[in-house]
């Protein structure tokens, strides 16, 4: 294993978050958190407990109120255009997926290849296919957001997010109004990236997602943490967290059901 | 990149000033207003300056993505405007500059009118009404799609993406709007002088067009097509500048997005006069 693989992706140390909309008002504090290469964190929490904000500042996009934050070893506190390729290392999925309303899902998805690499729609075109071909968006690549199903949107927001390959994948709660065949799909697909997906380079890609519902997430590989009155708790693998007394994790698993992954 | 949005905004938090209690006295309320009319200006001031600094640094950045955005920009803020324009001109030409050329021919000062056109269609109406128009026209919608964006949280997507906000969504409607209020101005001017003309015309006033024609080219100096290019690029850039800071420093929320667009509105015809009124100090003094 080479050095740089041995510097974890994300790593926090007595991190407060600010909320995005209000930087002066703190949301989480003292967070204390690793992500190694590779790994998959569920990241649970009731909502406005800061889940968004911590991973809008896990992603780079902001600094945090107090503490250090290292992405892929490098300090975020001054985190500017200069630092942009190790930000663009990381992919994010907005909640609900926040599209471009004014532009296709296709002209979406090509965006940020075409700007980071001043491509012509035409030379961004074909990877730009093959990726909704892989995700079965191809039928709605001339349609806007606004006509499409929110299911489907959040699987755009997901192809716009992985257009630039990243080697982290960010997504708040990717699963909330999802329906069952979606929330299969979803599971099955995070499931092919976190191992290795041969069209994104092959190796395992780092996952966090944020929930609200942890039911659909019960994996053994997976680890988990909670976020609760500005508090991080790491919890653990699903058994650990299973056997955690903590009833706000009791009621996030409020009805265990069997998943397919 | 982060920074180029919120430092504007960080600049100018008018939010704090307008949730505070109602004022106890005038003083307090007149305080208080000028206090954010100051934060107002600094805000428009570092936003238009950060602007510029995009235009200068990034004018080589991501080219296939940029220019076709511009020239999108450049047909909403000009060639989709050309009917209304030119409905307008003659307009103005018919109301204006033909009673104006019948008036002075009846006061036997006929010799005058190509300086008064100059100065009445060329240097004030024309320029101050092609504004306004873009201003009611593309100006509001601009506060509103970008208010709309930033509540959607579009602007934050951009940022995920490494898409500078200020670049893909600002930079492209500075141009635009500079470069179509510019050529409509141009339209504006050279329509309603024929209209007004062809007015004149048929109200028998003795003028050939060849006479007018001179008049008008003899009034009219390299200065003043320097300042009309000027004043125009400059009425474009701050009605751009107003609108966009306005779509985006303030809308967090979808139900402020119509209140934000009035007050964005006012301000850009604000501006407009006081940088026409700029002008008149530079034609004075020239």
């Amino acid at each position: 294993m080479s050095e740089n693989q041995n510097i974890p992706a994300i790593d926090m140390r007595g991190v407060s978050v600010g909320a995005m909309r209000d930087a002066s008002f703190t949301v989480v504090e003292d967070v204390s958190w690793s992500v190694a290469a590779g790994e998959f964190w569920v990241i649970a929490g009731q909502e406005h407990s800061g889940k968004s904000d911590l991973l809008m500042l896990a992603a780079g996009l902001m600094s945090p109120v107090a503490g250090s934050y290292k992405l892929f070893g490098k300090d975020t506190i001054n985190f500017g255009e200069a630092e942009l390729a190790e930000r663009l290392r990381v992919g994010f999925v907005f909640q609900g997926g926040q599209l471009f309303n004014q532009l296709t899902i296709a002209e979406n998805v090509a965006l940020p290849l075409q700007y980071g690499q001043n491509l012509s729609p035409d030379a961004a075109a074909l990877e730009v296919r093959a990726l909704l071909e892989l995700m079965e968006l191809a039928p709605l690549a001339d349609v806007t957001p606004s006509n499409i199903a929110a299911n489907w949107r959040q699987r755009a927001a997901l192809a716009r997010a992985l257009i630039l390959k990243p080697e982290v994948l960010l997504l708040d709660n990717p699963l909330s109004g999802l329906g069952a065949r979606h929330l299969q799909w979803w599971l099955r697909f995070l499931d092919q990236l976190s191992r290795g997906h041969e069209q994104f380079g092959g190796g395992p890609m780092t996952m966090v997602a944020t929930a609200d519902d942890l039911r659909p997430w019960q994996n053994a590989r997976r680890k988990f943490a909670l976020l609760r009155d500005k508090k991080f708790t790491l919890l653990g693998s699903w058994s650990q967290m299973e056997t955690a007394n903590d009833p706000v994790v009791k009621e996030l698993l409020a009805v265990q059901v069997e998943t397919t992954i | 990149m982060r920074g180029n949005l919120a430092k504007a905004f960080e600049l100018t938090n008018t939010q704090v000033f307008r949730r505070a209690a109602l004022p106890k006295t005038y003083t307090d309320l007149l305080g208080r207003k000028l206090f954010l009319f100051l934060l107002t200006v600094q805000g428009l001031g570092a936003f238009a300056l950060i602007t510029l600094g995009v235009i200068l640094r990034k004018s080589g950045v991501a080219k296939n993505v940029i220019r076709p955005r511009i020239r999108q920009e450049i047909a909403r803020a000009g060639v989709a405007l050309l009917p209304m324009f030119l409905f307008v001109a003659l307009a103005l030409g018919f109301l204006v500059v033909g009673q104006t050329v019948s008036a002075l021919a009846k006061v036997g000062a006929i010799n005058y009118l190509g300086s008064t056109m100059v100065i009445v269609v060329v240097r004030e109406l024309g320029p101050l009404l092609a504004a306004m128009l873009v201003l009611a026209r593309v100006g509001a919608a601009n506060v509103i799609e970008l208010g709309t964006a930033r509540a959607m949280g579009e602007v934050e997507a951009l940022e995920a993406l490494g898409i500078d906000p200020v670049h893909y969504l600002i930079v492209p409607r500075v141009i635009g709007m500079a470069l179509g209020i510019f050529s409509l101005t141009v339209y504006l001017i050279i329509v309603a002088l024929g209209s007004g003309y062809l007015f004149a015309f048929l109200q028998d006033v003795p003028l050939t067009p060849g006479d007018y024609f001179k008049q008008l080219v003899e009034s009219l100096g390299w200065l003043d097509f320097a300042l009309l290019a000027l004043k125009t690029i400059a009425f474009g850039f701050f009605i751009a500048i107003v609108t966009c800071y306005h779509g985006l420093a303030q809308p967090l929320h979808l139900e402020e997005v119509s209140r934000v667009a009035v007050r964005a509105v006012t301000q850009g015809v604000i501006v407009c006069v006081l940088i026409d009124a700029l002008f008149i100090v530079l034609y004075l003094l020239t």
